[in-house]
This record gives structure tokens, C-alpha cells and sequence, in this order.
């Protein structure tokens, strides 16, 4: 909610009018509904031309009403210049009444918009209005832009120093199997390799995950909506983490209520239960338990996952939604992960007007609770 | 080959490789150590031990971890050395997160080494510092 105080300059060489539209000016309230801005006005005179021109190379105006006839330069010359000068203000030309065709040039010299002589002060508000509601829209643009550009920086700073981590540490055990530090024999360096390989498939797993992420952002990953079969769905997935679960004997059981099949996107769908089961296993205790709950309502389709795992602070589920964000403890020391998945989850959940909401307690479990509700399919949108 | 007799080190990385990394090299070099996976667990150690040294990496939960660590230590124990390792250079045009460069003069680290630097350079530049 900004504030903005619009610079104007009106020039005249009557009096009457510059006078005239500076107290209609002045004296109109506050101008709302500017998308989320408010407006009011701070109002500069100028007789001839010559005196415009001085104040505009001198001073950022926003608003310029205009006479087009100046005893000394004519109206459409200063614009002229402002154009070469690449002076930047919203002009609004006061022209006499039945010249149409100035107008008309006037919009082509740049003008925003006309006002004939003679107006009543509704005829000014009205056509100083609409400039204002241009130049918040564009202030606004601006901003959103600036915005854009420090996320996006931020962004890639962090993700340079993600991918650096992982190539530091597999350089960091080849130089120590190149200084030979524990003696010839390949065996005692059993740890650096494999640790080696693992930092590696991380890092080819975030490169995938961005990959993901970025066509889900953009917009350029084509949606087909289809009947879901959530129990077919989420066992493929289980059986594609039995190796890991069985392992380290973790039980992973359904109630899924699929007699509503849910209309979205197969492998958006496939997305969100892979990322939620895969970190229920993966941050879950030895001999624990996962359970996955799906059920219909409506439109709606709300999915339970529970852990009974470390879970996580206050702190952490803050950040968990984050991009490149995760729990980094004694704990989860040899848990490999982009940091990816949660923020991709969040932006496809976002895709189905849903909701996320975590309970967690550290050495009870954490539950994820997804809420996704059928869309008409179309292409993802993009920022929003 | 360290200076002091057995100098006590805390090395914190959120990275679990490079903190196996450095804490064994550093063992290797005579230090007695001990490690931190991050800003938590550090204020955690700190509230109970005393180090000659702390060997802290910059992003961790935080962007800017590495700089309140330093700031703890040197608060309530300034004569313990302090290096802050940052993989993300001045090139990148990052500020660490902690504001401008003129703020950075709170910054109370005895040295503020690139962490592409091999470890040996690290070992110098403990040398350098420690008494």
C-alpha cells in the first residue's frame, strides 16, 4: 500500500486556468482504488514555454497538463523535446475546442490524453484520473519488476552455492586418494568413494528437480486432466521405496478411499506423493511407520501423510517450503536431498488452489496434510 | 605444524563431507577438535566448551550463520580466534545477507578465507593467527 505524491506541472499562459487546475487539484480528495495505491497531488505552474521546458530538464514531473498554444514555443514542440530529451512524464494537452485533428497529433507527439477547452473541473478530474491510474499501474510494474530481479538473484546465489558444496566435497576425497593419506591399498578409501558417488547423484538429483521446477514456473509443462487412481498411483510409488523401507524396516500402509476418483494431472499428482512418501521413509527411525490417507470430498482431495520420524523444530518447518532448504542436523547427516522437493510440491499444490499444513514433533513424527482441489486443466499458470 | 600444544578447535559446516574433511586434516595437523553440522548445534557446544579456535563456514541455516556465531564468541570469549570460511566470493556480488560492506566492520573475525582454498592455505593462516 504505497502512497504516491504525483508531480505536476500545468502550463498555461492564462491565469485563470493555471490557477483553476491547480485548486481543482489541490483541493480533490485523495484519489483510491489506484490497485492497492492512494494519490494525491503536488502542483507547479508555468506561464510560457520556455519556463516549462527549464522545469521539466530540471525536475522529474509525473504529470504534465499542457496548453497546446504557448505565446512562445507551441505545445507540441515541447513535446517534441521531452521526447529527445527522453523525459519521462504523462502530458495531458489542453486544446481548443473542435481541434480534433491536433489532438489527434498530440497523441502521436507522445500525449497521453486531451482535454478541450473550455472543461468544466469533472471534465479535468475525470481525464486526470485515468493518467493517474497509468502512472500508478506502471509505478506498480516497476516495483514487481525490482522485486522479481532480487528474488531471482537471490535465488541464484543460492543455488551457486548448492552445486558448489557437493563438488567441493567429492574434489576434497579425491585429493585425499591422490595424497595416498591412508596408504595404497583402494580399500581405505571405501568412505571417500562412496561418499563421493552419493554427492554426485545428489547433485544430478537437484539438477532434475530444477529442471522441474522451472517448467512448472514458467508455465511450459503441459497438464492433461485425467480420472486419478490414487490407491494405483501411491502403490507404484510404495514399491518403488520398498528396497529403501524394508531395509531398515519401516512399515508403509494406505487408507485410501478411492471410490471418487480425483480429475487433475497424473504426473503432477505422482509428484507431490513421491516427495511426501520418500521424505516420510527417508526421515523416519529404523522399525518405524508411514501412513498414507487419501480421501474425496467434492471436488476436493485431501491427502494425510504421517511419519514417525525425527521431525523437525519450529524453526525448520518456517523454512521448509523454501527452495534449497533443508534440515541440516546430526540427524539427517547421510540423508540425501536437493531441497527441491517441498517447494515443488508447494508450487503444484499452488496449481490446484490447495493447502499445506505440517505438524511435527521432534522424535515423534510429522504429519503433512495436502489439500487439492479440481481445476478445468488449461496450462499451468505462471508467477502468480 | 601447529604452534600450541594441542589447540582445541570447533569446525562448523552444514556440509557433512567438508566437515569430515576439514576436522580430519585438522586432527592430522595436531589440533584437538570438535564439530558442529551447523549454527544451532555450535551456540549448543559453545554454551559449555572453550575453543582456541573456531572454524566456521558462512551459509548455514542462515546466509549469514557464520557471522552471528562470530559474533557470540567474540562476545563472550574474544581471545578465542575465529576464521570464517565463505564458498560464494566477492565476484558473485553477494553480500553474505548481513547488509551493506560498511556494516561488515562489526564483523569480528580474525580471518575471512575463500573456501576454494586448499587446505594447507588454511593451515597457514591458523598459524598466522593463533598465538
Amino acid at each position: 500500500m504505497n502512497h504516491l505524491t504525483l508531480k505536476t506541472l500545468v502550463v498555461d499562459d492564462e491565469i485563470g486556468i493555471r490557477l483553476g487546475v491547480q485548486r481543482i487539484l489541490c483541493m480533490h480528495p485523495t484519489i483510491d482504488d489506484l490497485h492497492g495505491d492512494t494519490a494525491s497531488f503536488t502542483v507547479t505552474t508555468a506561464e510560457t514555454g520556455r519556463d516549462a521546458l527549464d522545469l521539466l530538464k530540471n525536475e522529474q514531473f509525473d504529470l504534465l497538463i499542457l496548453d497546446h498554444k504557448l505565446p512562445d514555443i507551441q505545445g507540441l514542440e515541447i513535446l517534441e523535446h521531452l521526447a529527445k530529451d527522453k523525459i519521462k512524464t504523462l502530458t495531458i494537452m489542453i486544446t481548443a475546442y473542435a481541434s480534433l485533428d491536433v489532438a489527434v497529433s498530440a497523441t502521436k507527439f507522445g500525449a497521453f490524453d486531451f482535454l478541450a477547452k473550455p472543461f468544466t473541473p469533472d471534465e479535468l478530474i475525470s481525464t486526470v484520473e485515468k493518467a493517474i491510474r497509468h502512472i500508478a499501474l506502471m509505478k506498480k510494474a516497476e516495483q514487481l519488476e525490482q522485486e522479481k530481479k532480487q528474488v531471482r538473484f537471490q535465488f541464484l546465489s543460492v543455488l551457486a552455492h548448492e552445486l558448489k558444496s557437493p563438488l567441493a566435497a567429492v574434489e576434497g576425497y579425491l585429493r585425499i586418494m591422490d595424497s595416498k593419506i591412508s596408504g595404497d591399498s583402494i580399500t581405505s578409501y571405501d568412505n571417500a568413494i562412496q561418499r563421493s558417488l552419493c554427492r554426485i547423484d545428489g547433485m544430478r538429483r537437484m539438477i532434475m528437480d530444477l529442471l522441474d521446477l522451472t517448467r512448472i514456473e514458467s508455465g511450459s509443462k503441459s497438464r492433461s486432466i485425467d480420472k486419478i487412481d490414487i490407491t494405483h498411483l501411491s502403490q507404484n510409488i510404495i514399491d518403488g521405496l520398498r528396497a529403501i523401507a524394508d531395509k531398515r524396516m519401516i512399515t508403509i500402509e494406505t487408507f485410501i478411499d478411492n471410490t471418487v476418483p480425483f480429475l487433475g494431472d497424473r504426473g503432477e499428482i505422482e509428484i507431490i506423493l513421491n516427495n511426501l512418501l520418500s521424505n516420510a521413509v527417508k526421515y523416519n527411525r529404523d522399525g518405524g511407520k508411514v501412513e498414507l490417507s487419501s480421501r474425496k470430498d467434492g471436488s476436493s482431495l485431501t491427502i494425510e501423510c504421517k511419519d514417525t520420524g525425527i521431525g523437525m523444530s519450529e524453526d525448520d518447518k518456517a523454512r521448509l517450503f523454501k527452495e534449497f532448504s533443508r534440515i541440516k542436523n546430526e540427524k539427517t547427516k547421510s540423508i540425501e536431498g536437493s531441497g527441491l522437493g517441498l517447494s515443488i510440491v508447494k508450487k503444484l499444490v499452488d496449481l490446484y488452489d490447495g493447502s499445506i499444513a505440517v505438524t511435527s514433533e521432534i522424535d515423534v513424527g510429522t504429519t503433512f496434510r495436502i489439500t487439492l482441489n479440481e481445476n478445468k486443466g488449461g496450462p499451468a499458470k505462471g508467477n502468480q | 605444524m601447529n604452534k600450541t600444544n594441542a589447540s582445541r578447535v570447533l569446525v562448523v559446516d552444514d556440509d557433512p563431507d567438508i566437515l569430515d574433511q576439514t576436522a580430519d586434516f585438522l586432527k592430522s595437523a595436531g589440533f584437538i577438535v570438535e564439530t558442529a553440522t551447523g549454527e544451532t548445534n555450535a551456540m549448543e557446544l559453545l554454551n559449555h566448551s572453550h575453543y582456541d579456535l573456531a572454524v566456521l563456514d558462512l551459509m548455514m541455516e542462515n546466509m549469514d550463520s557464520g557471522f552471528t556465531i562470530s559474533h557470540r564468541i567474540k562476545k563472550t570469549n574474544p581471545e578465542t580466534k575465529v576464521i570464517i570460511m565463505s564458498a560464494v566470493t566477492k565476484e558473485t556480488g553477494f553480500n553474505f545477507g548481513s547488509g551493506t560492506r560498511e556494516e561488515k566492520s562489526w564483523i569480528k573475525a580474525d580471518a575471512f578465507i575463500n573456501k576454494d582454498l586448499r587446505f594447507e592455505q588454511l593451515l597457514s593462516e591458523i598459524n598466522r593467527i593463533l598465538p
